[in-house]
C-alpha cells in the first residue's frame, strides 16, 4: 500500500493553475478556499430564503408564500445555514490556518481533505436539488418524528432531507479525523499544546465534538429512512415505537452541534481581539479549559431542548442544572476577552469591529439562553420568537460575525491584498443595525406568545409592528451583504497594484511570518517555536519588526502530488445514497463498486 | 527491535505515533458513539415488542400467513461458537502481524489467511442465522425486537465483512511478497480495526443475545 504521500513530488514555486488543478488539489489552503467559496454562496442562497420569510411574516394574513413553501423555506433556511454556510465557513479557516498556526506544510492527509470538500459539495448540490423537483425538505432543519413518517410525509421532502444530511455527515467525519490528526501531530518543534494559538485549540475541541456527536445523529438518520424506506416503526407509536427517541437521538447531537457552531468562532475571536488590542490574550489556561469544559458539558444537555416533552421533574431538573452550569465557562471566556481588551491599545479596524459586535451580540445571545435553562420560563418560550431570537444573537451576532471578522482579518494572508477598510465599516454599521433590528424585537414577540414556524399570524394580536421592524432589518442585512461582496470584488480588482505586506495587522501567529499569498509549501523551513505569541516573541527579541519574508524557489521540498480519487470517490458515496431514494439496490451497488473503485485507487497511487 | 524499525519509516511527528494509526484510533473512537446509540436503541426497546417472534421466550406471531404459537429467535450455542471464531481471529491477526513486523512469511500467511477465514466464517454464520430467523417469521419490520436487532447486528457484521475485504486485500500483497516489515504498519492499522469489531461484538452477545 502505498505510504503517506507528503513525501516525493517536486515542490512547485507557483500554483498550477486551470480548472484540473483545482479539481484535483489536494493543498490545504486551496481546498480552503473552495470551501470557502462554495459555503457563502450557499450562505447567500440561506439569506434569500430568510428574506422570503421576512417577506411573508411583514404583515398579517399575508398570501406571498403558501404554508407548504413556507416550510420548506424555514426548513432549508435552518438546514442550509447550519450545514452548509456556518459549518464549511469554519472549515474554510481550520483548512487554510490550522497548518499554518501549527508550522505544518499541510494536513496529515491531504486526500482525504479533498474528499471531504467534495462529499460536502456534492450533498449540498444534492440537499438543494430538492427546489428543483419542488420537494424541499419541510419538516424543520430537526425533523421530527413522527412527522417526518411516511405517513404524514409522504412526499420526496424528508427523503432528501435524510440523505442530504447523512452524505454532509461523511464529510464533517472524514474532515474531524483529518484535522485532530493534524493538530496532534503535526505540530513544529517547540510548538507544545499549550503554545497554539487558541484558534487550534477551539479547532481542536470543536473536531472532537464532531466525531462523537455526528455518529448519533448518523443513527437516528438511518432509523428514520428505514422507517420511511423498508417500513420499520423506531418511531412510530402504533407498533411500540416512540417519537422522542428521534429527539433523543437527535439532540445528543444537536446540542454538541452548537458548539461545534461557536467553538471556532470563539477562536477567531480570541486571535483578533489580542491583535486588535496589542495585548496578548488575557487567560490563555482559563480559555484552554472553559473551551474543553463547555464541549464536555456540552453532551450533558441535550433534553432542554424537550422541556416540553413530559420527562418529569427529575429529567427537567437535572437537565436545567446543567445548562445553566455551562453559562460559568462560558462566563469565564467572556470576562477574559474583555480582561483582553481592558488596558489595550484598541485599532477600531473592520476585524476589531466585528469581533467586539461578536462580543456584545454573543453576551445578549447567551443571556436569553441561560432563561430557556429554567423548564417553567422555557415552557412559556420554547416554540416562541423568543428563541428565535436567542439563536440567531448567537448564531447570526455570534458565529457569523466572528466568521466576517475573520475573513476581514486573514483575506490579506489569502488574496494577497486587504480589505477596504472604508468600505468594511460601512458593512459593519449596515450588519450591525440590520442584525440588532431583525432579531431584538423578536424577544418582546415571542414572549407576547407568536409561534415559531408557522407561515403567518393574525392581525389584531399586537404583532404587526415588531414584524415589519424585522422586515426592514431583514433588507438591511441583506444589503450589508451585497456591500460585502461589492468589498471582496473591488479589493481583488485591485489586488496587483495593493499587495499586502506578509504581517500588515503586527500578528502573532506564524501565517503572518510568510508572505501573503503563502507559497505551496508554506514555510521555507519548519519554524521552532519557543513561546506562545511566537512572533510577537520574535519581534520583541529583534526589536520591533521582523524582516518581509522573501519568496524562495521551494527546491527540495516534497509536497503531496494532485489526485483525483478524492472526487471519484466522493461521487461513489452520492450514488450509493442516491439508491435509497431512487432507483433501488442497483444504484447502492454501482455506488459501493466506484467508492471501493476510487478508495484502492487511492490507496494504491503511487507516492512519487 | 522491529518496532523501532517501523516507527523510524513514518515522519516525525509531535507524538511520536504515526498519522494513520492516530487516525485510526481516531475513527474508532467515533465508531464507538455509533455503536453506542445502536445498542442503547436495542436496550430502549428491550421487550416492547407488542407482537412475537421474540428473542428468549416462546410468543405468538405471524407465520406462514396465520397468527400461531413461535418458538424463541436465538440459538445460542450457534452464535457462541461464532463469537469464539471472531475473538480468536483477533489473536490470530497479532500472529500474523508478528510475522511481518519479522518478516516471517510463512508465518504472516499463515495467520493472516486463518483471520480472513475467521471473519469470513463469522459473516457466514450471520448470513445464515439471519436467513434462518426471517425464515421462522423474524422479518426485519416484523417488530421492535427485529428491527433493532437487525440494524444492530447488521451495521456490526458489514463491519466485519468490510474488515475482511481490507484484511483480504492485505492477504493478497503479503502472496506478492509486496507486504514487507517496513509495510508492516498497514496491517497493524487494519488489525486495529480488526480489534475493535470484535470489541463491539463483545459488548453485543452479552447485551443481546445473554441478557434477558
Amino acid at each position: 500500500m502505498a505510504t503517506s504521500v507528503l513525501e516525493h513530488a517536486p515542490a512547485r514555486d507557483h500554483e498550477a493553475s486551470g480548472l484540473w488543478s483545482w479539481i484535483t488539489t489536494v493543498d490545504h489552503k486551496r481546498i480552503g478556499i473552495l470551501y470557502g467559496a462554495t459555503a457563502f454562496l450557499f450562505l447567500l442562497l440561506g439569506g434569500l430564503e430568510a428574506l422570503l420569510i421576512r417577506w411573508q411574516l411583514a404583515k398579517p394574513e399575508n398570501t406571498f408564500l403558501s404554508p407548504e413553501t413556507y416550510n420548506q423555506l424555514f426548513t432549508m433556511h435552518g438546514t442550509t445555514m447550519i450545514f452548509l454556510g456556518v459549518m464549511p465557513l469554519s472549515a474554510m479557516f481550520f483548512n487554510y490556518f490550522i497548518p499554518l498556526h501549527i508550522g505544518a506544510r499541510d494536513v496529515a492527509f491531504p486526500r482525504l481533505n479533498a474528499f471531504s470538500y467534495w462529499v460536502f459539495l456534492l450533498g449540498g448540490l444534492f440537499l438543494n436539488s430538492s427546489f428543483l423537483v419542488g420537494a424541499a425538505p419541510d419538516a424543520g432543519w430537526f425533523g421530527y418524528a413522527n412527522l417526518t413518517s411516511k405517513q404524514y410525509s409522504p412526499g420526496m421532502n424528508v427523503d432528501f432531507w435524510v440523505i442530504g444530511l447523512q452524505i454532509l455527515g461523511i464529510a464533517s467525519l472524514a474532515a474531524a479525523v483529518n484535522f485532530f490528526v493534524t493538530i496532534i501531530n503535526l505540530r513544529a518543534p517547540g510548538m507544545k499544546l499549550m503554545r497554539m494559538p487558541m484558534f487550534v485549540w477551539m479547532s481542536l475541541v470543536t473536531q472532537m465534538l464532531l466525531l462523537l456527536a455526528f455518529p448519533v445523529i448518523t443513527v437516528a438518520l438511518i432509523f428514520l429512512m428505514t422507517d420511511r424506506v423498508f417500513g420499520t416503526h423506531f418511531y412510530v407509536p402504533a407498533y411500540g415505537g416512540d417519537p422522542t427517541l428521534w429527539q433523543h437521538l437527535f439532540w445528543i447531537f444537536g446540542h454538541p452541534e452548537v458548539y461545534i457552531l461557536i467553538l471556532p468562532a470563539f477562536g477567531i475571536v480570541s486571535e483578533i481581539l489580542p491583535v486588535f488590542s496589542r495585548k496578548p490574550l488575557f487567560g490563555y489556561a482559563a480559555m484552554v479549559f472553559s473551551g474543553s469544559f463547555i464541549a464536555f458539558l456540552g453532551f450533558g444537555v441535550w433534553s432542554h431542548h424537550m422541556f416540553a416533552t413530559g420527562m418529569g421533574p427529575v429529567a427537567d431538573s437535572v437537565f436545567s442544572v446543567l445548562t445553566m452550569l455551562i453559562a460559568i465557562p462560558t462566563g469565564v471566556k467572556i470576562f477574559n476577552w474583555l480582561g483582553t481588551i481592558w488596558g489595550g491599545s484598541i485599532q477600531f479596524k473592520t476585524p476589531m469591529l466585528f469581533a467586539l459586535g461578536f462580543l456584545f451580540q454573543f453576551i445578549i445571545g447567551g443571556l436569553s439562553g441561560v432563561m430557556h435553562a429554567s423548564p417553567p420560563a422555557d415552557l412559556q418560550q420554547t416554540d416562541t420568537y423568543f428563541v428565535v431570537a436567542h439563536f440567531h444573537y448567537v448564531l447570526f451576532g455570534g458565529s457569523i460575525f466572528a466568521l466576517i471578522a475573520g475573513a476581514y482579518y486573514w483575506f490579506p494572508k489569502m488574496f494577497g491584498t486587504l480589505l477596504s477598510e472604508r468600505i468594511g465599516k460601512v458593512h459593519f454599521w449596515l450588519a450591525f443595525i440590520g442584525m440588532n433590528l431583525t432579531f431584538f424585537p423578536m424577544h418582546f414577540v415571542g414572549l407576547h406568545g407568536m409561534p415559531r414556524r408557522v407561515y403567518t399570524y393574525p392581525a389584531g394580536l399586537g404583532f404587526e409592528l415588531m414584524n415589519q421592524i424585522e422586515t426592514v432589518g431583514a433588507m438591511i442585512l441583506g444589503f450589508s451583504f451585497l456591500v460585502f461582496i461589492y468589498n471582496i470584488w473591488i479589493s481583488m480588482r485591485g489586488r496587483a497594484e495593493h499587495p499586502a505586506p506578509a504581517d500588515p495587522w503586527n500578528g502573532a501567529t506564524l501565517e503572518w511570518s510568510i508572505p501573503s499569498p503563502p507559497q505551496a509549501f508554506n514555510f521555507a523551513e519548519i519554524p521552532t517555536v519557543s513561546a506562545r505569541d511566537e512572533l510577537w516573541h520574535q519581534k520583541q527579541q529583534r526589536g520591533g519588526t521582523l524582516p518581509e519574508p522573501q519568496r524562495v524557489s521551494g527546491a527540495g521540498i516534497h509536497m503531496p502530488n494532485p489526485s483525483y480519487w478524492p472526487l471519484v470517490t466522493a461521487v461513489g458515496v452520492l450514488v450509493f445514497f442516491l439508491g435509497f431514494m431512487m432507483v433501488g439496490w442497483p444504484l447502492n451497488v454501482a455506488g459501493g463498486l466506484l467508492t471501493a473503485l476510487g478508495a484502492f485507487s487511492w490507496a494504491f497511487e503511487p507516492a512519487g | 527491535m522491529a518496532h523501532a524499525d517501523a516507527h523510524a519509516l513514518h515522519p516525525p511527528t509531535s507524538t511520536g505515533i504515526e498519522s494513520r494509526k492516530l487516525a485510526i484510533w481516531t475513527f474508532i473512537g467515533s465508531e464507538c458513539l455509533f455503536f453506542a446509540s445502536l445498542i442503547s436503541t436495542y436496550l430502549v426497546y428491550k421487550g416492547k415488542s407488542l407482537v412475537g417472534p421474540l428473542p428468549h421466550e416462546v410468543s405468538q406471531c405471524m407465520l406462514h400467513g396465520k397468527m400461531q404459537q413461535c418458538e424463541p429467535m436465538f440459538e445460542i450455542p450457534l452464535v457462541t461458537f461464532g463469537t469464539a471464531v471472531l475473538l480468536f481471529s483477533s489473536f490470530f491477526v497479532v500472529m500474523a502481524l508478528n510475522g511481518a513486523q519479522t518478516g516471517n512469511r510463512k508465518k504472516l500467511l499463515t495467520w493472516l489467511s486463518l483471520t480472513v477465514l475467521g471473519g469470513l466464517f463469522f459473516a457466514a454464520m450471520q448470513i445464515y442465522e439471519f436467513t434462518h430467523f426471517y425464515h421462522k417469521g423474524l422479518g426485519y419490520t416484523t417488530n421492535l425486537f427485529s428491527q433493532t436487532f437487525y440494524t444492530l447486528t447488521g451495521f456490526h457484521g458489514s463491519h466485519v465483512t468490510l474488515g475482511a475485504i481490507w484484511l483480504g486485500t492485505l492477504l493478497i500483497q503479503a502472496f506478492r511478497g509486496k507486504l514487507t516489515p517496513d509495510k508492516a504498519v498497514n496491517l497493524e492499522i487494519a488489525a486495529l480495526y480488526w480489534h475493535f469489531v470484535d470489541v463491539v461484538w463483545i459488548v453485543i452477545f452479552p447485551v443481546v443475545y445473554l441478557m434477558r
